[in-house]
């Protein structure tokens, strides 16, 4: 069996990792001078290429998650790991197409610039900042929860301590260096994880002779067919398609990921990014997919679950094999700076939602110096860490894979149709856009929490063990009722014996089997009492009361209905007057920031 | 500022050209994504043993692996169609609607 350093402190990713912190410290103190207004601390002062912001882009989106959770998933299932990849990547060419252009042209820093363009300021700021603060935070948790985890596993540090860190870290960039900083980190990240990624990848393939068929063989060889089938991972179709609603449109609904389009000077360069982007994140799942296959064959799986189970180190794993203790080192490091990157990124989203959204917007109705508005934005980026450190440690040894799927839940219900709405729809009214974000934001939480994946895994979770523990329990016990009887029949004298014997004995054995074939009528019947009872105990189990484990077919659909008929009985006169006004700057950018 | 207004540029013939060609690559290369990414979300759901063929004789990899690399893939072209497309054309439109409005 492979022997693991993995869970002791290792100094070489300790190693990597302090470098990283100093480059990217230096990064911040070198950024702090350049970001003085609102357009340096949410915008980069607008100074990114497109390039350079695609690969942010990718360095924000490509989370630990992502890249240590699929390559475990597709380790652990195969398959099925490989239909997450995808889900994740078609979200942007939409955003190509349907909103950044005129996210760019449109907006200023945060995305409610655009819903609120022809609509009023207050309630739409209010609650856009609402969509966008659950989301940041949902997200925030299940990173912070994440990071403790892997921390732990990787480094050996404690947990409350990993929390603290990264917290501490992720205030630092965005406190100090606002977005000049948090784009260098994620820009930093992405190549590293690209970079290691990829190393890992040829390291692998050169295991099989540079061949994908002699893995995929090797892997059908260890696992079986199934290995390389679809499985049990997606099981009811409105289910799938749920999850790939989700999945698409929450990506362009996430608020991190929007706001870097406002950090490259023009539409054509945003364009330009999310194609880099596409390009850059695509290469990635399929590095990572096929880091998942090697390490299933390389690794094995009885090692990688015995790690986690999971599968979260199944990438790491694969790295020690191959490049033993300095590659794992660095890919540790390498995960560390990923879940560092995409902490900030999102603390700077939420702050510029605090700030320029909620403090701003509604509270001094759009009237404000720059200097105070970058101090807000400070002071809620410190309040946002903080927030974030303590659910942190709140929430550990929780069960929190549930909130990305929340996350990108609310993204695609609450945000995405409210964006789009505005950009493409002439009737759209504020009533009709504030109570469609309302409506998604609740719907998704709500059926959500009714879902299988709360309800059942997590609010009933006892109840659940308990009858799963009642019923194998009643199965052990019928599974011995068997053995008994199968002992019983054997000392059963057989027909052929009985005529070879003599009257006598003929007799007692004849009385013999009878005594034994009552006994086992006997067992027969406690054995139907044990049926009854597992019948009755199933039938116990409780149900969750909204059957799907993804709410985003409904609560989309009931975010999309809800700004529609509200839109269209309380048409808004001045609203539809403004957008020619929104289609011209929309369209050639003229007016644009 | 401009020196016509925002109503008269809606109504230019050249403008009416350049958002009905922008509205129509979007919305096409949209429904190009949608078909993709849900046709292979409805493989899964309906029909597993379609992805579970074999890709060649005694083989192991199956004709599921290419299509999810492949819906992958072809999301990225895609966003290159509408890239070149945007450069090519959109720009060109753009920058003549502006001079005409004087923008």
């Amino acid at each position: 069996m492979h022997q693991t350093v993995i869970g002791q402190a290792n100094p070489v990713a300790i190693g990597f990792f302090v470098l990283f912190v100093i480059t990217t410290l230096v990064i911040t103190y070198w950024a702090a001078k350049r970001t003085r207004t609102t357009k340096d601390f949410y915008a980069a002062g607008r100074s990114i290429t497109g390039f350079q912001n695609g690969l942010a882009l990718a360095g924000d989106y490509m989370s630990a998650a992502s890249f240590l959770g699929i390559a475990g998933l597709v380790s652990t299932k195969g398959y099925d790991g490989l239909i997450y990849s995808v889900g994740w990547l078609v979200g942007w060419p939409i955003i190509m197409f349907l909103i950044s252009e005129p996210l760019r042209n449109l907006g200023k820093y945060t995305f409610a610039d655009v819903v609120a363009y022809r609509l009023q300021q207050r309630p739409i700021r209010a609650a856009a900042a609402a969509g966008s603060i659950v989301v940041v935070l949902t997200y925030l948790i299940a990173q912070m929860v994440g990071a403790g985890t892997l921390i732990k596993l990787m480094f050996g540090l404690p947990f409350e301590l990993a929390i603290v860190i990264t917290g501490g870290l992720m205030i630092s960039y965005v406190l100090f260096g606002g977005m000049i900083a948090t784009t260098w980190v994620q820009i930093i990240k992405a190549v590293l994880l690209l970079g290691g990624a990829t190393l890992l990848v040829i390291l692998t393939l050169g295991q099989f002779g540079f061949s994908y068929g002699a893995l995929f063989s090797q892997a059908e060889k260890l696992y079986t067919n199934k290995f390389l089938e679809p499985g049990g991972l997606v099981t009811s179709p409105v289910d799938a398609f749920s999850l790939g609603l989700a999945l698409m449109f929450g990506t362009a609904g996430l608020p991190h990921i929007l706001m870097r389009f406002y950090t490259v000077p023009d539409a054509k360069e945003a364009r330009k990014s999310v194609f880099y982007a596409t390009g850059f994140i695509g290469y990635f799942y399929i590095l990572t997919v096929t880091i998942g296959f090697g390490a299933a064959v390389l690794v094995g799986q009885k090692v990688i679950m015995g790690i986690d189970k999971g599968g979260n180190m199944a990438g790491p794993l694969l790295a020690e094999v191959l490049g033993g203790n300095v590659f794992l080192g660095f890919l540790s490091a390498v995960a560390f700076a990923t879940i560092l990157a995409v902490v900030s990124g999102l603390t700077l989203a939420g702050a510029s939602a605090l700030s320029h959204d909620l403090y701003v917007g509604v509270i001094r109705r759009g009237v404000a110096a720059e200097k105070e508005e970058v101090k807000v934005a400070k002071i809620a980026t410190v309040g946002l860490g903080i927030t974030a450190i303590l659910l942190g440690i709140l929430f550990k040894g929780q069960n929190v894979a549930f909130l990305v799927g929340l996350t990108f839940a609310i993204a695609a219900s609450a945000n995405f149709p409210a964006l789009l709405m505005s950009i493409v729809w002439k009737k759209f009214t504020t009533a009709g856009a504030v109570m469609s974000i309302y409506t998604g934001l609740i719907v998704a939480v709500v059926l959500l929490i009714l879902s299988p994946t709360v309800w059942i895994d997590i609010v009933k979770k006892d109840e659940k063990a308990a009858i799963e523990k009642s019923v194998a329990d009643l199965k052990a016990a019928s599974a011995a009722i068997d053995t008994q009887v199968a002992d019983m029949q054997k000392q059963m004298v057989s027909a052929d014996a009985i005529a070879a014997m003599k009257k006598k004995q003929k007799a007692a054995a004849e009385t013999k089997n009878a005594e034994i074939q009552a006994a086992v009528a006997g067992k027969a019947k406690e054995k139907e009492v044990l049926t009854t009872k597992m019948k009755e105990a199933s039938a116990k189990m409780p149900q969750a009361i909204f059957p799907l484990k993804n709410p985003g077919i409904y609560s989309m659909a009931a975010a999309f209905l809800v700004g529609i008929l509200i839109s269209l009985l309380a048409p808004n006169k001045e609203a539809q007057e403004k957008f020619a006004d929104e289609k011209v700057r929309e369209y050639i950018g003229i007016g644009a920031e | 500022m401009t020196k016509m207004k925002k109503e008269d540029i809606l109504n230019d013939a050249d403008f009416k050209d350049l958002s009905g060609q922008k509205n129509t690559i979007s919305i096409i290369l949209t429904i190009l994504e949608l078909v993709i990414y849900f046709g292979f979300v409805g493989l899964i759901a309906y029909n597993k043993p379609f992805l579970a063929q074999k890709l060649s004789e005694g083989g192991a990899a199956t004709i599921g692996i290419p299509i999810a690399v492949g819906t992958i893939v072809l999301s990225w072209v895609l966003t290159g169609i509408y890239i070149w497309w945007a450069n090519a054309k959109y720009d060109v439109l753009v920058k003549k609607v502006k001079e005409k409005i004087g923008g």
